[in-house]
């Protein structure tokens, strides 16, 4: 008879990057069943958003996440624009673009490197951090910053990126798409390791990823097409967007829609940068906002949601954040049950769990 | 088995490590948002940097005519450069150094 045991995996643990607790349910040692808990590393933002100014809360939402720093500010910014009737100079709008998929590199790039650790492929995971500190040097080189951008405000952008940088920034993104040619995609796509431990592992069909409401790499490795950058907000629309969709639902599919993704978000860069329009960056915002309003992105991770309540003073009544991994958590329930116990690692990370945003 | 030429190629070439702090630093890109400096000459201690910085790092005492800037609490972020009307605040782009306590600096501003 098999026996049943009940295993604590995490908040602390070699793969988590973050705190979360599984409680997993084992008989012998496959896992039958699992309750996600989380509540380690709640920071009160959305609290501290209420007692900052509306133009200090730039700020604060820039620190929600480390690796998508930008995108957050770029939702935040987005809503309090829209609470305030603000017109984005288009320049700007291409601008945000460019830093939003530098984003979303640098976060792909820090991910795969993780799955690379986390499989204990070590050359792989120096391989592919080798290439995020590129990514790294252009945020440095463009924005002042390696990690937190801090270059969206209300209005617009803080920073231009002139011709010279330009064309500086384009010949380090071919240097990226070069290193990701010549080691990173050959070892991700076709290593018989990273096969072994990831494919058929975690699935998640197409009906229980909408089931249960999945978003990002995780959906659109079920197949499910859904990405907020199709609607076009920024300048997306004139960039041009097509989801990378991937349809056998397990661990390696999601790996894969982000190892394709990193190539997407190169592509985006060079052509946002290419097409941008020369004009204003930043236009001037006065009054305070008023009203409510709804503003939604695309994260790493899946889709940002943001609420903002404005009552005409210089501070906001409400501010509610809904991080796309908050959203992703549910499928655990789906994909754990029925693995082995030393799967769960592999399984838990493919969602690429950001849980310092989520508890915000 | 992908990964074999990549191995072989880096056991031969340099390492892409640099033995910060103490040889081969890179120095960080023009723009880097570094330490904040207090021109005394200039500031009419206005009060602009104290109320627009998201982390209270700047405390402006009217009484004692000085500024209080602590650099432990600030983020960086250069939201006091942009704002100051007098252009009293300076951004370097150097890393703020290490330190073992927790330090604030005061800037006296003459009448």
């Amino acid at each position: 008879m098999a026996v049943r045991t009940v295993i604590p995996f995490g908040p602390q643990h070699p793969v988590l990057p973050e705190p979360i607790h599984l409680k997993l349910e084992l008989e012998d040692e496959t896992v039958v069943g699992v309750t996600p808990i989380i509540g380690y590393i709640h920071r009160g933002i959305e609290k501290a958003a209420e007692i900052n100014t509306f133009r200090q809360n730039v700020h604060i939402t820039d620190r929600i996440c480390g690796i998508c720093s930008f995108i957050h500010t770029q939702t935040y910014c987005q809503g309090v624009e829209a609470l305030m009737n603000v017109e984005v100079p288009p320049r700007a709008r291409f601008l945000r673009v460019f830093w939003s998929e530098l984003s979303r590199t640098h976060s792909h790039l820090l991910w795969l490197g993780l799955l690379a650790d986390a499989l204990g492929f070590e050359s792989l995971f120096m391989q592919i951090w080798r290439a995020r500190e590129m990514v790294l040097d252009i945020s440095e080189m463009t924005a002042g910053h390696r990690i937190i951008q801090a270059t969206c405000i209300v209005g617009g952008v803080r920073r231009d990126i002139d011709k010279e940088m330009a064309k500086e920034v384009d010949k380090r993104l071919l240097a990226l798409k070069e290193m990701l040619d010549s080691t990173i995609a050959p070892a991700l796509l076709h290593d018989a390791t990273i096969k072994r431990r990831a494919v058929g592992k975690g699935m998640l069909s197409k009906e229980q990823a909408e089931l249960l409401g999945a978003v990002g790499p995780t959906a659109r490795g079920s197949g499910v097409a859904i990405d907020v950058r199709q609607t076009g907000y920024a300048a997306f629309k004139e960039v041009g967007f097509e989801p990378v969709v991937e349809t056998a639902g397990d661990s390696y599919a999601r790996t894969i829609v982000r190892a394709r993704e990193v190539y997407q978000c190169v592509e985006l860069m060079r052509k946002s940068l290419a097409m941008m329009p020369e004009g204003e960056i930043l236009v001037r915002v006065d009054g305070y906002p008023e009203g409510e309003a709804v503003s939604r992105c695309e994260q790493p991770r899946g889709e940002v949601f943001y609420y903002l309540k404005g009552n005409g003073t210089n501070h906001l009544e409400r501010l509610k954040i809904r991080t796309p991994t908050f959203a992703n958590i549910p499928t655990y329930l789906v994909m754990l049950p029925g693995c082995e116990m030393a799967d769960v690692p592999i399984i838990t990370l493919s969602i690429d769990p950001c849980i310092a945003c989520t508890e915000r | 088995m992908q990964m074999f030429p990549t191995i072989v190629k880096n056991l031969f070439s340099r390492p892409a490590t640099r033995r910060y702090p103490f040889k081969d630093i890179r120095e960080p890109f023009p723009g880097y948002r570094g330490k904040i400096y207090f021109d005394t000459n200039k500031c009419d201690l206005c009060g602009d940097c104290a109320r627009v910085c998201p982390a209270e790092a700047i405390e402006v005492d009217l009484e004692n005519r000085q500024i209080k800037y602590y650099p432990f609490r600030c983020i960086y972020c250069g939201t006091c450069v942009e704002t100051c009307l007098q252009g009293a605040i300076t951004q370097d782009e150097h890393y703020s150094p290490p330190n073992t306590e927790k330090i604030e600096e005061l800037y006296k501003i003459e009448a």
